[in-house]
């Protein structure tokens, strides 16, 4: 099941949307989640015709995005089956003691499950096309503004915090299993027993975990104490990014998008 | 300003708490020389890895002094430049690495000091050349081996180019080929472009290629030479807790039982050499 979780990951690949710089996608991506909310039921379709041109375009597979989906399936058909029932109006289909299923509400149960799935696939194309280090990059970089206000350190520090913990992600990983695999050695029993049991096995695996984590951030201050951090006063970045013509593109493709959205809204609503 | 010695400690003394019965160092005298490599020998406990952050003002004296160029560490004007011109690696190659992109993690300390984005990117590509490391620009660092690892740690201090890097047990980690690997780039970036290093390390093989060496025990320096005089004084070596090694132990037993060998010597092929001058 955890293995299922493709969300926030990455896949490496040459497409369209992948080149697209990341500061740009963060914005489309907020860009995007919004406008598909403003949308009404005839407004979905285009937003669902637009996420699709995006899957292909990312060249992503589409299994990946199954995948996805399939984790948050129960809460797409939970909330649809929430509205199907609630809407009372348009012509009643079934009505058998207190349920009532209605034309309406079977719409409007499609159209909020819709809504969701494209949601998820919006904000997962972003994560699966953009490396960490460079969506933390234009997190910073979209940040900047919020300086003149008092605020750059704390941007430099949630980043800063953001960069070092996707670092060391991998290594902790590693180091859970080496812990786990000595612990087995001195016949530890991990993986038998009921919940509890197993939770209460996971103990002395956590509390090695934490010491040796407490200790390598120590070591890790000190190595950037040795390389002139200074909480990022001053600092520069070697990695520029700069806007290009295919970015500009996107933007406008977008905004169109959004237009046609509200139009449909308008005279359609 | 620069001078002949780049390291001048004076007096030096220094304890964790002040109700320290033993300080760690003692009335603490050393020099460095610019340009040279240094090798500090000592076990575990002897007070080298609180002398290395010494060195580049991560600890402040206790009394005394240490001077980097004519600047003190203790003075907080110099903080920035101090620890610019002496790079300090340490053992654990996994817990000095920031970024998960060899190349931004090599950029972090250009970065710090606030360089153009241009010449951070030309200290970047340099300092990787400079390990052998340019090839994994792109790699992270979880997928590289010990010895690929602490070479991208050096690579990060070598991109702030240092006058002076100190390595703390650099090798203490790794396996026989990634301490090989690290000492020829450690041998090679004094070599070629003239850095000061100073290896603390107590694995007596890789003194052999310094200029001088220094034992430490218990916070004091007890010996101090050039590598031949050193390993010859087995009993010096033994007193300190330092593992001889074999083909060292051997020599200065043929000589203790009469047998006039030159016993300073490490390398197994040198000292194959030696005792066949008296066999035939």
């Amino acid at each position: 099941m955890i293995s299922d979780i493709t969300f926030g990951q990455y896949f490496p690949s040459n497409s369209v949307i992948h080149r697209l710089d990341p500061r740009i996608k963060f914005l489309l991506l907020i860009f995007i989640i919004v406008f598909i909310f403003i949308g009404n039921m005839y407004g979905i379709g285009l937003s669902l015709l637009f996420s699709i041109v995006i899957m292909i375009l990312s060249k992503i597979p589409l299994k990946v995005y199954l995948k996805n989906l399939k984790v948050i399936l129960p809460i797409i058909i939970f909330t649809g089956l929430i509205n199907m029932l609630y809407v009372k109006t348009g012509t009643i289909l079934v009505d058998w003691w207190k349920i009532t299923i209605t034309v309406d509400g079977i719409y409007k149960a499609i159209f909020m499950a819709v809504r969701i799935a494209l949601l998820i696939i919006i904000s997962s194309t972003l994560t699966y096309t953009t490396t960490p280090n460079d969506l933390t990059d234009a997190i910073e970089r979209l940040c900047k503004p919020l300086k003149f206000i008092g605020l750059g350190t704390v941007v430099h520090m949630l980043t800063m915090m953001m960069t070092i913990a996707l670092r060391f992600i991998p290594t902790l990983i590693e180091e859970t299993q080496k812990i786990m695999n000595a612990q087995k050695a001195r016949g530890a029993d991990i993986e038998s027993g009921g919940l509890i049991s197993r939770v209460k096995a996971l103990v002395p695996i956590l509390i090695p975990l934490i010491i040796l984590s407490v200790r390598r951030a120590y070591d890790l201050a000190e190595a950037m104490e040795c390389r002139c951090y200074n909480g990022g006063v001053g600092k520069q970045r070697m990695k520029q990014l700069h806007l290009r013509f295919s970015d500009f593109f996107a933007l406008f493709v977008c905004l169109i998008w959004g237009g046609l959205i509200i139009l449909i809204k308008i005279f359609l609503g | 300003m620069k001078t002949d010695k780049i390291i001048e400690i004076k007096n030096l003394c220094y304890e964790y708490t002040e109700d320290d019965e033993v300080p760690v160092l003692s009335d603490f005298n050393l020099s460095v020389k610019r340009g040279s490599f240094t090798v500090i020998l000592g076990h575990n406990g002897s007070g080298k890895s609180t002398l290395a952050k010494l060195m580049n003002g991560l600890f402040k004296p206790s009394s005394g002094t240490v001077e980097i160029d004519g600047m003190l560490t203790s003075d907080d004007e110099y903080e920035i430049e101090i620890k610019r011109r002496v790079g300090l690696v340490f053992q654990n190659p996994d817990n000095q690495i920031i970024s998960s992109i060899v190349e931004e993690d090599v950029a972090f300390g250009p970065e710090n000091l606030g360089f153009a984005p241009d010449e951070i990117r030309k200290r970047v590509d340099a300092a990787l050349k400079a390990v052998n490391m340019y090839e994994f620009r792109k790699s992270a660092p979880h997928n590289l081996s010990g010895g690929q690892k602490q070479r991208v740690a050096i690579a990060g201090i070598l991109s702030m180019t240092p006058e002076c890097i100190v390595l703390d047990e650099p090798t203490a980690m790794l396996d026989p080929q990634g301490r090989k690997e690290v000492l020829s780039a450690l041998i090679n970036l004094n070599k070629e472009k003239n850095i000061t290093i100073v290896l603390i390390t107590h694995f007596m093989e890789e003194a052999q290629f310094a200029d001088r060496v220094l034992v430490m025990s218990n916070g004091r320096i007890t010996g101090d030479g050039a590598p031949n005089e050193i390993f010859s004084q087995t009993d010096l070596l033994k007193e300190a807790g330092l593992s001889i090694p074999q083909t060292t132990e051997l020599l200065s037993i043929l000589k203790e039982n009469g047998i006039s060998v030159e016993n300073g010597i490490i390398s197994i092929d040198e000292c194959a050499k030696e005792i066949l001058k008296f066999l035939n």
